[in-house]
This record gives C-alpha cells, sequence and structure tokens, in this order.
C-alpha cells in the first residue's frame, strides 16, 4: 500500500496533467517529475544563534520526447497559464535535438517497492521547534569544548530536517510518489597549533528518523577528539607504504569506483572498468553492492528515476567485476538490460546514480587493522579532486596519522596518496566489520597493502 | 547617487527591475510592506532578494544533439539580522501572500516588541560591466548549433586518435533585485554563457579524455575572440598528448605555474582563508594577520568584481553593494579581507561588494569575485630556464583548502616535466599540495606574462556554488609537494 498524502495526491493530479499536456502538444511520450520539500535548520557558533533557515518549496521537471527528439525542461511555476506555456516551451525545445535512436522511456519494467516496508519517513521529524534545535545543537558544541581543554574554537554546530515528496508520472501510464524525511547533527572543533594554523575536524550522524542519530553529546566528542589528535601534525619523507582507510576516506573510494562503474562512462569509453566484466580485478575481500531496498537507510527508494522498481544489484563479487550500472538510454546504447539504476532530478535527463552503495563488512575490527601495519599511514581526510577515471590514475591530497608498530604514532599532513585505481583495489589487504549509515555511501575502514605517500 | 532611469534599456538594471514590477506587481509600496512584516519582530535589518533565472542548454555527443534542455526558476529570498543572528525563508511563489509568509518566517530570528517605522526604498544605479546587444538564450539555436558543430568537427579533425567528442553549451540570464532595511534599492541583469569541449583519444587500449571550455557575462560575442575551434583543438591536443604521459614524480619539488589558470593556487591558498566569515569566526590561519606578511615580497594577490565580462565578474553583490577591486595581500603583507554586510559591521569596515549567494534559496556569504596576482618582471622563459628539475603545471581541473590549517591541494590535467631548464616530458594528472602562506613565501619568480584565465570556473563553499574567475602570471614555486608516483 502507498501512502498518499493529500500533498502526493495534489502533486500527482498536477503531474499527470503536465504529462497529458505534453502528449497533446504532440509528444510521443513524456515524464513528469515534481519535487516538494521543507527545510529546517539552525546553526549555533560558541553557543550563539548564527541563523535559522525555514522554507518550503517545489520544482517540476518535464522529459518530452518527439520522433526521438528530447528536450528537458524545469519549473517553480506553477500557475495553469504558466504551465501551459512551459509545455510548449518544452516541445519547441525538442525539435531542436537530433533523432537519437536510443532515447526514450523504458518498454517495462515499470513498478515500485511497497514503501511501508521501505521506511522511508519519519512522521514525528517536524514536530522539531526551533528552541529544541538550538538546544540539540548548543549541546553538541559544549560537548566538543567540554571533551578536550586543548579545544578553542568552533566552526558550528547545526541541527537540520527536511521532508520532501516525489512524484513520477508517464505517459505510459506509471504513476510513484514516494515521501521521505532525513536529519542531521553536525559541528566543526578546533585547536590552536604551531604558526597559526589551527586543526580542525568535524563530526556527525544523520538518518531518516531522529530517533536514531546518535546523540549530541556524542557527536560532539568525536569532533574533538579527531580535532586534537592532529595537533602537531608534520609531512613525512615520500615513499610506498601501506595506508588504512578511515570510513570517512573508503567510502570516497568505493563512490570513485561506483562512478566508474557508470553506463555513462561505459557508452563514452572513458573508465578504467571498460572491458573488464566478469573478470577478477579486485581482491577477493571486495564485495560492493547497490542496494536501494533497505529499510530506514538515506539512499532507499522504491523506484528508480524512471519509475523501474528498485533491485538490489552487485557490483563487484569477491574481487570480481560483475556488471556496469545502467539506466535505460546508457542500457540501450550498449546493447544491454537496464539495472533500474536511474537517478533524477527536476532539471535534468535520467543519469546513472546509486542509491545505497556499501562495501560488504569484512571481520577485522579497527584497531586489529591498525595493529597490523608496522610502518605505514591511518588516513582520515583526502583532500581535493585529482582522479581520472579514464585511466584510473589516483592522485590526492590527505592527512592523517602515522602508523608505527601496529600503534597510532604522530599525526601526519600535507601529504599526497597516488596510484591507479586499477591496482589499488587489488591491492585490498584487509576490510574491516565497522559499518556505520550516516551517509547513502558506506565502507568500512580497509587496509590497501601499498600506496605512494608524497611529502618532503 | 540616486536617480530615475532615463529610458527603460533592455538587459539592464532598469529592466530587472521592470520585469519584477510588471511581471509580479513588487513595486515600491510592495516592497516597503515585506520590509515591514521581516523587521514586525524588531530586527536590526531586513533585506529582500529577487531573483528570475532562465538557463537552457545543448548537450551534442556523437556529432548529434543529444539533449536541449532549459527552464525558468524564480523566487524571493528574505534576511532578517538580529545582532549576528540570521532568519532565513524563501518562496517561489512571487505572489504577495506568499512573500508576506516568508517574511513573517525569517522574522521569527528576533522576538523584541520594538518595530521600525515605514521604510521606503530608493533605486540606487550600479555600474554597468557587461553590458551586451542581446544574450544568446535569445538568439535560435541554429547559430548555437554551428558554432557546436564547427568545435565538433575541428576536434575530431585534430588527430585520428580523436573517437569521440562531447560539446555543451550553456546560458543564464539572471534579473535581481535587492531592497534593504536601510532604503536601498538595487538590481542587475546578469548574463551567462558557458561552452565546453571534451575529448576522448583511443590509441589501440590506451584512453584518455581531456576538456577544454570558457565563457563569461557575454552573448554570442564571446566566439569573437575565442574560436570554437580554438578550444575544441585544444582540448583534442591535450588528450592526444596525454597518451605519451609519463609517471608524475612524487615529492617536494619546484613547480612553475603557469599563465591564466594557475590562479587556482591563489583561489585555494589565499582567497578562501581571507573570506571575512571564518576570519570574524577566527577559523581561518590568516585571522588577526593583517599587516603581517604572508607571502614573498613578489606577491600582490587581488580579488576583483569590476574586470568586463569576466565570469566572476558583478555590478552589484546580492547583497545590493558595489562591486570593488580589493587588494589583499600586497607586497607579500596581508591587507584585508573580503567582506559581506554582517562581517563587514564586525570588523568596522565597508562592505567590500562580495556577499553572494548560489540563489534566492541562500543566504549570502563572502566569496570572491576574479582573483589574481599581479605580474613581476621575469620573462616565462628565464622562469623555466631556472630549474634544474621540477614541474610545469598548465591546466588544472580544481581545487580545494581547509581554511582553518591553511592545506590546499590543486589537480593538474596538463603537466610537463622540466630537466635542466627544459620543459620535456608530460607527466599524468597529479595532485599537488602546499599550505597557504608556505607555499606563497616560496614564491620566488614572478613573469610579466599575466593572463585571466577563460571563464570556466565555479567555486564552492558551504553547499553554495558561485562563478567566479582567476588569473596569473607565470610563476616558480620553488618547493611545493607533487603526488605523482616516481621517486
Amino acid at each position: 500500500m502507498i501512502e498518499v498524502t493529500a500533498q502526493s495526491s495534489e502533486l500527482l493530479n498536477i503531474a499527470e496533467d503536465v504529462c497529458r499536456q505534453a502528449r497533446v502538444a504532440g509528444a510521443d511520450d513524456a515524464d513528469v517529475l515534481i519535487g516538494a520539500g521543507t527545510e529546517f535548520s539552525v546553526t549555533i557558533r560558541r553557543q550563539e544563534v548564527e541563523n535559522i533557515v525555514e522554507a518550503s518549496s517545489r520544482a517540476l521537471g518535464l522529459r518530452a520526447i518527439k520522433g526521438g527528439r528530447v528536450s528537458v525542461s524545469y519549473s517553480s511555476d506553477f500557475n495553469a497559464d504558466s504551465l501551459r506555456q512551459f509545455v510548449a516551451d518544452a516541445l519547441e525545445r525538442a525539435a531542436i535535438s537530433d533523432v537519437d535512436e536510443a532515447a526514450g522511456l523504458p518498454d517495462d519494467g515499470y513498478g515500485q517497492v511497497d514503501a511501508a516496508t521501505l521506511d522511508l519517513f519519519d512522521p514525528d521529524i517536524e514536530d522539531m521547534d526551533g528552541d529544541r534545535a538550538i538546544e540539540l545543537a548548543r549541546r553538541c558544541e559544549q560537548a566538543g569544548f567540554d571533551a578536550d581543554s586543548r579545544i578553542s574554537n568552533s566552526g558550528g554546530a547545526s541541527y537540520g530536517y527536511n521532508t520532501g515528496s516525489r512524484v513520477l508520472v508517464n505517459s505510459r501510464g506509471f504513476a510513484g510518489t514516494s515521501r521521505g524525511s532525513g536529519c542531521s547533527l553536525s559541528v566543526e572543533v578546533m585547536a590552536d597549533d604551531a604558526d597559526g594554523k589551527k586543526q580542525n575536524d568535524y563530526w556527525y550522524t544523520a538518518n531518516r528518523f531522529f530517533k536514531n542519530l546518535e546523540t549530541p553529546e556524542s557527536v560532539g566528542k568525536k569532533a574533538a577528539e579527531r580535532a586534537v589528535r592532529k595537533l602537531g601534525a608534520r609531512k613525512v619523507p615520500t615513499r610506498e607504504v601501506p595506508v588504512v582507510w578511515d570510513p570517512l576516506v573508503s567510502r570516497t573510494l568505493i563512490g570513485l569506483l561506483a562512478h566508474s562503474a557508470s553506463g555513462e562512462l561505459l557508452y563514452r569509453r572513458s573508465t578504467f572498468l571498460l572491458d573488464l566484466e566478469g573478470q577478477r580485478v579486485a581482491s577477493p575481500l571486495l564485495t560492493i553492492v547497490d542496494d536501494p531496498l533497505l529499510a530506514g537507510k538515506l539512499g532507499s527508494r522504491g523506484f528508480d528515476g524512471e519509475g523501474l522498481f528498485s533491485i538490489k544489484n552487485e557490483l563487484f563479487r569477491d574481487g570480481t567485476f560483475v556488471q556496469f550500472l545502467l539506466d535505460t538510454y546508457t542500457a540501450r546504447k550498449t546493447g544491454r538490460q537496464s539495472t533500474h539504476s536511474a537517478v533524477r532530478g527536476v532539471g535534468g535527463t535520467p543519469s546513472v546514480g546509486t542509491s545505497n552503495l556499501l562495501l560488504l563488512p569484512g571481520s577485522s575490527t579497527p584497531e586489529e587493522i591498525i595493529a597490523s601495519v608496522d610502518d605505514g599511514l591511518y588516513m582520515t581526510e583526502l583532500l581535493g579532486f585529482g582522479d581520472n577515471l579514464t585511466t584510473g590514475d589516483f592522485s590526492r591530497g590527505a592527512a592523517g596519522l602515522w602508523i608505527e608498530r601496529g600503534q597510532l604514532s604522530y599525526p601526519v599532513a600535507e601529504i599526497n596518496v597516488s596510484g591507479n585505481l586499477r591496482q589499488m583495489i587489488a591491492d585490498v589487504e584487509i576490510v574491516g566489520n565497522d559499518i556505520d549509515y550516516r551517509s547513502a555511501t558506506v565502507a568500512p575502514t580497509l587496509k590497501m597493502s601499498k600506496l605512494m605517500v608524497s611529502g618532503l | 547617487m540616486s536617480s530615475p532611469a532615463p529610458q527603460l534599456r533592455e538587459y539592464s538594471a532598469e529592466s530587472a527591475r521592470a520585469l519584477f514590477r510588471n511581471r509580479y506587481g513588487i513595486d515600491e509600496r510592495a516592497l516597503s510592506e515585506l520590509l515591514d512584516v521581516a523587521l514586525s519582530r524588531g530586527g536590526d535589518y531586513a533585506d529582500l532578494y529577487f531573483e528570475h533565472r532562465q538557463t537552457s542548454s545543448i548537450a551534442f555527443e556523437e556529432s548529434k544533439v543529444k539533449t536541449a534542455g532549459g527552464g525558468i526558476t524564480q523566487g524571493l529570498g528574505v534576511r532578517v539580522l538580529a545582532g549576528d543572528s540570521t532568519g532565513y525563508a524563501y518562496t517561489e511563489d512571487l505572489s504577495l501572500d506568499s512573500m508576506r509568509q516568508a517574511a513573517a518566517t525569517a522574522a521569527k530570528i528576533c522576538d523584541r516588541q520594538d518595530k521600525v517605522g515605514p521604510i521606503d526604498v530608493a533605486g540606487e544605479v550600479g555600474p554597468d560591466r557587461y553590458r551586451i546587444e542581446k544574450p544568446s538564450i535569445e538568439i535560435p539555436s541554429a547559430e548555437k548549433l554551428a558554432i557546436i558543430r564547427r568545435a565538433d568537427e575541428a576536434a575530431r579533425a585534430y588527430d585520428p586518435s580523436i573517437t569521440r567528442v562531447n560539446v555543451s553549451f550553456v546560458e543564464e540570464v539572471k534579473h535581481v533585485m535587492v531592497a534593504t532595511s536601510d532604503g536601498r534599492l538595487m538590481a542587475d541583469f546578469q548574463p551567462m554563457l558557458r561552452f565546453n569541449v571534451q575529448c576522448l583519444s583511443e590509441v589501440g587500449n590506451s584512453r584518455q579524455t581531456a576538456v577544454d571550455g570558457g565563457g563569461g557575462r557575454l552573448g554570442m560575442e564571446y566566439f569573437v575572440d575565442h574560436l570554437p575551434e580554438d578550444i575544441a583543438r585544444n582540448a583534442a591536443r591535450m588528450a592526444v598528448t596525454q597518451q605519451k604521459g609519463v609517471d608524475a614524480p612524487a615529492g617536494t619539488i619546484p613547480v612553475v605555474l603557469g599563465a591564466g589558470e594557475s590562479g587556482i593556487l591563489l583561489h585555494e591558498a589565499v582567497g578562501h582563508g581571507l573570506e571575512a566569515d571564518f576570519n570574524r569566526k577566527e577559523t581561518s590561519m590568516y585571522s588577526g594577520r593583517v599587516g603581517q606578511p604572508v607571502a614573498s615580497e613578489l606577491c600582490t594577490v587581488i580579488d576583483d568584481g569590476t574586470i568586463d565580462h569576466s565570469r566572476g565578474t558583478i555590478n552589484v553583490d546580492d547583497e545590493g553593494n558595489v562591486a570593488k577591486k580589493n587588494v589583499l595581500i600586497e607586497n607579500g603583507v596581508l591587507q584585508g579581507y573580503l567582506q559581506d554586510r554582517i562581517s563587514a559591521r564586525h570588523f568596522g569596515v565597508e562592505a567590500s561588494g562580495n556577499g553572494r549567494r548560489e540563489s534566492f534559496r541562500h543566504y549570502p556569504m563572502p566569496r570572491m569575485t576574479n582573483t589574481y596576482m599581479l605580474p613581476g618582471e621575469s620573462t616565462p622563459e628565464d622562469i623555466i630556464k631556472s630549474v634544474k628539475k621540477g614541474l610545469y603545471a598548465k591546466a588544472f581541473s580544481g581545487g580545494q583548502v581547509n581554511i582553518s590549517k591553511g592545506d590546499f591541494v590543486f589537480s593538474v590535467t596538463e603537466g610537463y616535466l622540466i630537466e635542466d631548464g627544459e620543459v620535456t616530458h608530460p607527466v599524468k594528472n597529479v595532485n599537488i599540495i602546499g599550505n597557504g602562506p608556505d607555499a606563497l613565501s616560496k614564491v620566488t619568480m614572478v613573469g610579466n606574462d599575466y593572463q585571466l584565465s577563460d571563464g570556466r570556473w565555479t567555486c564552492g563553499k558551504d553547499g553554495q556554488s558561485v562563478p567566479v574567475g582567476v588569473g596569473m602570471p607565470t610563476v616558480l614555486v620553488s618547493g611545493i609537494t607533487v603526488g605523482g608516483t616516481q621517486r
């Protein structure tokens, strides 16, 4: 059973009407996406309110296909006259495009997973009033200051939530609605270091349900611990060493792998994973899945950006690259089937994306992983975007702690880590057991046998 | 300065005011009423930011138009200040009822009984730094398609290894209007054009991609000085060059930064750390260092919102203040910060015209405009000749900085080894990391060949993106950490 609120049903009517108008205006096919939501957030700093933001908004996107020519159009003006003009403009825009045989709506696979099993919406989340939110943020920041006397300043603490409805309707008869929520609490604190530098770090908790958030005290304390352990950070000599990836950075790695496995880079022949499907390319410890069906998780969804029912996809299984993630367009371009991996915003065409992207955990604790390193880097931060997914070349700024004889020894900063993703995934030596669903992309601590660290 | 518009010119500040007045009925009376609601609970200050934004895009791939896109958003953001606290609300619905509701929501930041008197706003006239004949969005698509096809053909003709070319043409026209509770009313018309070419070179199983592009606050005039063929050939050339890329060096070595795009170093190493919000909060490593040396004496760094037609230029910022040319570092000494209204009040200085925001859904904060370093005396040839073993970095994909530590990175997409004073082999993509004041104190030569990078940069901060510009002469940094794999 799908819960259709009064708002969802109004949005559904508008979407169906715009879709119908597009057909009347000459579109062979059309789909309409409406996103509507509210946001509320409070930021405090040094216990004083910095800002409070509160608003509701909605927007509509139309994809129109006529004779194989595609346009995408968006508007936030829901006035009936404006929408009529909007549809006319969309059809005119489609005439600019060339005929694209691969374009168009999916032929089959439509459907949605029962929203009740997905647990996407916290009905209590909007009960939060401004004063309570301010109090949460204040407690969080105070806990950061209380955790360590060296914490001298704060970048601020925030609590915020959002709720939203999504409606997707198309000319093949699909009509899907979903309603979701999310909330988060975060803080950044810092301690004074030499030469005017301040060692800062942050921590946050995020969930669809308020009751599942970490306590403000725990968030503040973790941020403080992460910041003070960086005091006195130094550069290290340039050399190749084992590197342990903290979950905050290991999730960046699997995000890059998922992007490399997207159908867009496949048909554009711009990924290092090209021609590697079915091959054992990574460490046997590497199993990566994209799973939209996990109850209550941030990336869960009942249907994809084209109205196809959600399914779980394996990207890597025991080190074998299983498959690319595909939407309808990229599937047609490459002679394959959609993996129901379309994501869609109101402003653009569907594209390939992930839902809950997970590196499945192993059995070692983070402590055991660190203890296995005699001389190497425990990496807690990555900086920059120096990745080339076409070649797999990876080069980014980094910071963390140096490991000596199995112990975290001293902080390091202003270093680069470099390698090639193809080699890096083969070099994964241990995968940790620590999974924390604070974001839609989640990975545990992992150890890579070697990576070039450049410093002095 | 306050004067009635002599005559209504299209694509101007006056046309922006006319749009909000004629289409949405937002006249002086409505503004006065909304400001009154915003301050109904006793805030110190309020402003209204109206925005009407129209975009259009063409995505071209496999020598065909894949998708044509576009749309319109409009809305109002209401900000109320009470001390250093901000209440913010917005609405896409420009009916008086919805706007009143947004103003009442933002007003909740304050809970005092004192009420201000009626506020009347008077229109002021700002500069006109991107006057154009016609925004490209109003030009028939056939003309744009012709430009796109020229680029596509030139890239394919450049080298037989070029197997794929993607071209995008993105246009925007934005009308904005800011009304403030200190009685000011400013408006602006802001065009933007962005052209991009991406090429894939395939030699056997070796594949390389490269991107080039540019744009600015211009219409089709952009292509007079920037031939689509040149942009396309440059992207193709970089992809082909990368086929011969060797592993980049690892470790701390001299790096010569090429003129133009290297300004990204300033943006990351200096610019963000000098945004006054971080300094007001003392979370930047530049906090409290005005008047102190933070770079080598060769460095004079400027943030300049007044360069005609540049991507980072604004006539007025999103708080209604006229953009300026602000000296950040003069001969190595820190001069001041990039201010918005809140921080300017905190520091007791004038607003520097750097209060910017992504859209009406966002409150303003101090942001850069066009950030560059003034040229020096050296020739680029002498700078390269002075390096025995190092890296020459010419093109970049982006960068990032940690404000508090000052550590910054930028990613080199076109770089070469320097061996015995000569530029030799191209290197694979590589990241460079440094610390702001440390890296700038190691600037030992500054070239006489200043260039403003073509307009393709977008700056992100706290989830808000704004267009910016960067510029740089050729510069030698005597030692900075290069993240290659070759010892």
